[in-house]
């Protein structure tokens, strides 16, 4: 089945098309590269799937649910969820509470629980530790769950925002450039976090990344992209040797 | 003897302690008011620290914790006391007790408040940090404007006058820890938490699912109701209201509060109006200097200590039974060696 | 119809000072994206200034002279208040900047409550108020220096902003600070510049103010200010022909609606109308709109 289904989409900004007839489709538990030159346009890809952008033409569909007309959060409700470019923790907040946020949804006490501590209040908040907790520790993360999140190494930070998406229960996953300013050590460790991610959570991931290696070692498709266009498709090895990818990079 | 331990278990009880706390800072300041050592003139800056202990946390809600600038709570405060006033003038005669003449009027005033919070925020909350801010501020002046013109009810520039001036110690005590008790609680909730994170960074808290929209409107019309409730013991207090109590620099007084106790701490405001009530009146000779004080340590504290006296953080007396009973166990322990 | 092109010179005579304040705001602003709470304070202090220089020191000196040393000084001290205040936030998060801003203003307003007395001292118009007959209309002299020495001075720094090296570097700093450092501009000496011509702008929007209305106090700036700042978001924050566009339609505005409309409610019409921009074109008139990016 079709986890999210992308057809025909476009944006312009005033007179720039910065994305045009993009077009895919990924299947559940498919690990998905989107890469292509800076300023091709792959963020504007990940603005309009999580709505952060309205697309002005094209249809987005994720479990068969058009995230047309719907708002950033109301599209994490279909079963999407991402990660940032540039960390977007909350810093001042504890780790677990950076992941208890995302369970929001999934709890449903209201202002007299809140006030009133009600019996729904508590068993709530402690499955939301619970389940926060054991999140935390599959990303090895656990022990520094009363730290602020601002205070976490860069690389435990990226690790936190993955996690923090993962709590939202998505479908799909994602990830804005997740190796950006790591060293090669904790890119390697990323990539095997992934991999165990996609096993353990039983989801599909799209991510958009510059470092080749890792995308060439995890991904199963990549789609490349060139000024808003997709320029090629196919599989890692494929697209290694593609000249139309080869010339986007180097240039003629 | 059993039972005299079993309240003491109950009242040193972690979950109880800083209820205890409360309770006895109140015996204490009752007994010291009605005995007469603190005095007519002491009690009533007491009651104003109460009242900018409420218009404080209240102003928290929506610059600490939700992280947005607002520079116009005065006005709702003022909007708050103008409707207590006037339902007390309307009652005082009909309802004969004033506890309950207080509680409805402040219902009353807590209702208009909100309803106004409504009205500024579901436009205003689309705009970002300093535009929010002005559009407050020209609020602000809009309700100060408004005041001053409808003659018929608020009787103009002249000011309100009549109001049963019923406000006592219990009664602002009281109403002063259930107001803090209530938003410290939400605070500690899924929809505290949501709102925090709105302040942390509004783009990733849609990201993983908040309605970002709904909990921005919802946390600024919590912070106008209890502004509300603000404005109607001030106007039980003073028993008389004029529009210019509520203008600009008004606001900024609340603002200065929560940014000298820091934005997302309750306790931080509750003794940032202590002091900064406090301190002017105390020092008399200083009152000219007064603003001048306001308006230097708010440069300082940016400057210096941006976060405020207590960042984010809060005082619990359940920690702090803990630290002394560690540093007592182990003056126990050495004791015996 | 006389009443009418009566009450647009005025308009125009309270629209020039809004003009000139806007400006103040608007560049700084522009260039360290800043409300500048306190250029309201520094209008009171130019008033103030040339109060002492015409009536408290008996030099006798001609009304250009005491203009320019006023604003000369609003310059000084704009550019002190930048380098103590506000240098040190210029990477804090915005709030932080604007919550020192609106410290400045309260300590600027009671530092002149500290040195001139809480009273209103009469500033008697430095020049002559009679009127001069011109196109058929009585127009008082100092409404005409009002107005023509606010557009030579507009027109002044308009060609200084496009013209001048300082004035390039100016506008570069404004659109990308970390180029401009990279072309080697000084941004510390062009922040500096940037309150040195605001202030002294606003110094003489503050000097007309006093005039107009005879009296100076410690808060004359506050009213005034924040109706200069609704002008400059009127016109498109940022952007300096926009402010002294706005400048004139908030006056034009503000005499109008006093002369038909109502004299009691006329801020809060001003205000209103500051809100319905803010709401429905928060770029303004001539500004252009930003998206955070993600």
């Amino acid at each position: 089945m079709s986890v999210l289904t992308v057809k025909n989409l476009g944006i312009s900004f005033g007179g720039l098309r910065a994305v045009d007839n993009f077009d895919i489709s990924i299947e559940n538990d498919e690990l998905v590269g989107l890469i292509g030159p800076n300023g091709a346009g792959k963020t504007t890809i990940f603005n309009l799937l999580t709505g952060v952008y309205i697309p002005t033409d094209g249809d987005i569909l994720i479990n068969n649910k058009s995230t047309l007309g719907k708002k950033p959060n109301e599209i994490v409700m279909l079963g999407s969820s991402r990660t940032f470019q540039n960390i977007r923790l909350f810093k001042n907040m504890t780790v677990l509470d950076n992941i208890k946020i995302a369970y929001h949804n999934r709890m449903s006490y209201g202002l007299f629980g809140s006030i009133f501590k009600t019996k729904k209040y508590r068993l709530e908040e402690n499955k939301a530790v619970q389940i926060a907790s054991e999140l935390l520790d599959v990303f090895g993360l656990d022990m520094y769950k009363n730290d602020l999140a601002k205070n976490l190494p860069y690389g435990k930070q990226r690790k936190l925002e993955i996690a923090r998406a993962l709590a939202t229960n998505p479908k799909i996953l994602l990830l804005d450039e997740p190796a950006a300013g790591m060293n090669p050590q904790e890119t390697e460790e990323l990539m095997e976090t992934i991999k165990l991610l996609k096993k353990q959570f039983d989801i599909s991931i799209l991510l958009i990344e510059h470092d080749m290696r890792l995308v060439m070692g995890i991904c199963e498709r990549i789609v490349v992209i060139d000024y808003g266009k997709i320029i090629a498709k196919g599989n890692p090895e494929a697209i290694r040797t593609n000249p139309d990818v080869i010339k986007a990079y180097l240039g003629e | 003897m059993d039972k005299l331990k079993q309240l003491h278990k109950t009242l040193v009880n972690n979950k109880f302690i800083n209820y205890t706390v409360v309770f006895f800072i109140f015996i204490i300041l009752f007994l010291l008011i009605n005995s007469g050592v603190i005095n007519r003139y002491l009690s009533n800056l007491i009651i104003m620290i109460l009242i900018m202990i409420v218009m404080a946390t209240s102003l928290n809600i929506a610059t600490g914790f939700l992280g947005q600038l607002h520079l116009g709570h005065a006005a709702f405060m003022g909007i708050g006391a103008y409707t207590a006033g006037i339902i007390g003038i309307a009652l005082q005669d009909v309802i004969a007790s004033d506890l309950l003449l207080f509680l409805v009027a402040t219902f009353g005033a807590m209702i208009t408040a909100g309803f106004a919070g409504f009205l500024v925020g579901t436009p205003a909350l689309r705009l970002r940090g300093d535009y929010l801010g002005i559009m407050t501020l020209g609020f602000g002046e809009i309700v100060r404007t408004v005041i001053t013109n409808l003659k018929s009810i608020t009787n103009g520039a002249q000011g309100l006058s009549g109001i049963p001036r019923i406000m006592t110690f219990p009664i602002a005590f009281w109403t002063t820890v259930i107001v803090v008790t209530l938003i410290f609680l939400f605070m500690n909730s899924r929809h505290g938490r949501a709102i925090i994170s709105i302040r942390e960074d509004e783009i990733a808290s849609e990201s993983v699912g908040i309605n970002i929209t709904r909990y921005k409107l919802l946390g600024f019309i919590l912070a106008s109701m209890f502004a509300g409730v603000g404005g109607s013991m001030f106007a039980f207090k003073e028993s008389f209201l004029a529009p210019i109590s509520f203008n600009f620099i008004k606001s900024v007084e609340i603002f200065v509060i929560v940014v000298l106790g820091g934005m997302g701490s309750l306790s931080g405001s509750i003794i940032a109006a202590i002091v900064l009530v406090f301190l002017p009146e105390y020092l008399r000779d200083f009152n000219q200097y007064r603003y001048l004080l306001y308006s230097s340590v708010l440069i300082i504290i940016m400057l210096y200590r941006p976060q405020g006296l207590m960042g984010t953080k809060e005082i619990n007396f359940i920690k702090i039974k803990t630290w002394i009973k560690s540093k007592y166990t182990k003056v126990f322990l050495k004791g015996s060696d | 119809m006389e009443l009418f092109i009566n009450q647009l010179i005025n308009g125009l005579n309270t629209g020039s000072i809004y003009a000139l304040v806007a400006i103040g705001y608007t560049m700084v602003y522009g260039i360290i994206k800043l409300i500048n709470f306190a250029h309201g304070e520094i209008m009171m202090f130019g008033a103030y200034f040339a109060f002492v220089f015409a009536y408290m020191i008996p030099w006798n000196l001609p009304f250009i002279l005491i203009i320019i040393i006023s604003m000369i000084l609003a310059a000084i001290m704009g550019m002190l208040i930048e380098r103590i205040a506000y240098k040190k936030l210029r990477k804090a998060p915005r709030i932080s900047a604007l919550i020192t801003a609106i410290g400045m203003s309260l300590f600027l307003q009671n530092l002149a409550l500290l040195i001139f007395g809480a009273s209103y001292k009469r500033m008697r118009p430095l020049v002559s108020t009679e009127p001069v007959h011109l196109f058929g209309f009585n127009i008082s002299k100092l409404t005409l220096i009002t107005i023509g020495l606010s557009v030579f001075f507009m027109m002044v720094l308009t060609f200084f902003i496009h013209k001048t090296k300082p004035g390039k570097a100016m506008r570069a700093v404004s659109q990308d600070k970390g180029a401009a450092i990279l072309m080697g501009i000084n941004i510390d000496n062009i922040i500096s510049l940037t309150f040195a011509i605001g202030s002294a702008l606003g110094a003489l929007g503050g000097i007309f103010y006093a005039m107009a209305y005879s009296q100076i106090y410690p808060t004359l700036g506050v009213m005034p200010g924040l109706k200069a700042f609704i002008a400059a978001v009127f016109g498109g924050i940022g952007n300096i022909t926009g402010a002294m566009v706005g400048g004139y339609l908030i006056g034009i505005i503000e005499t109008m609606t006093k002369a038909y409309i109502s004299k009691q409610w006329v801020d809060a019409i001003v205000f209103g109308l500051l809100i319905l921009i803010l709401l429905f074109k928060p770029s303004g008139l001539l500004g252009k709109s930003t998206k955070e990016k993600v």
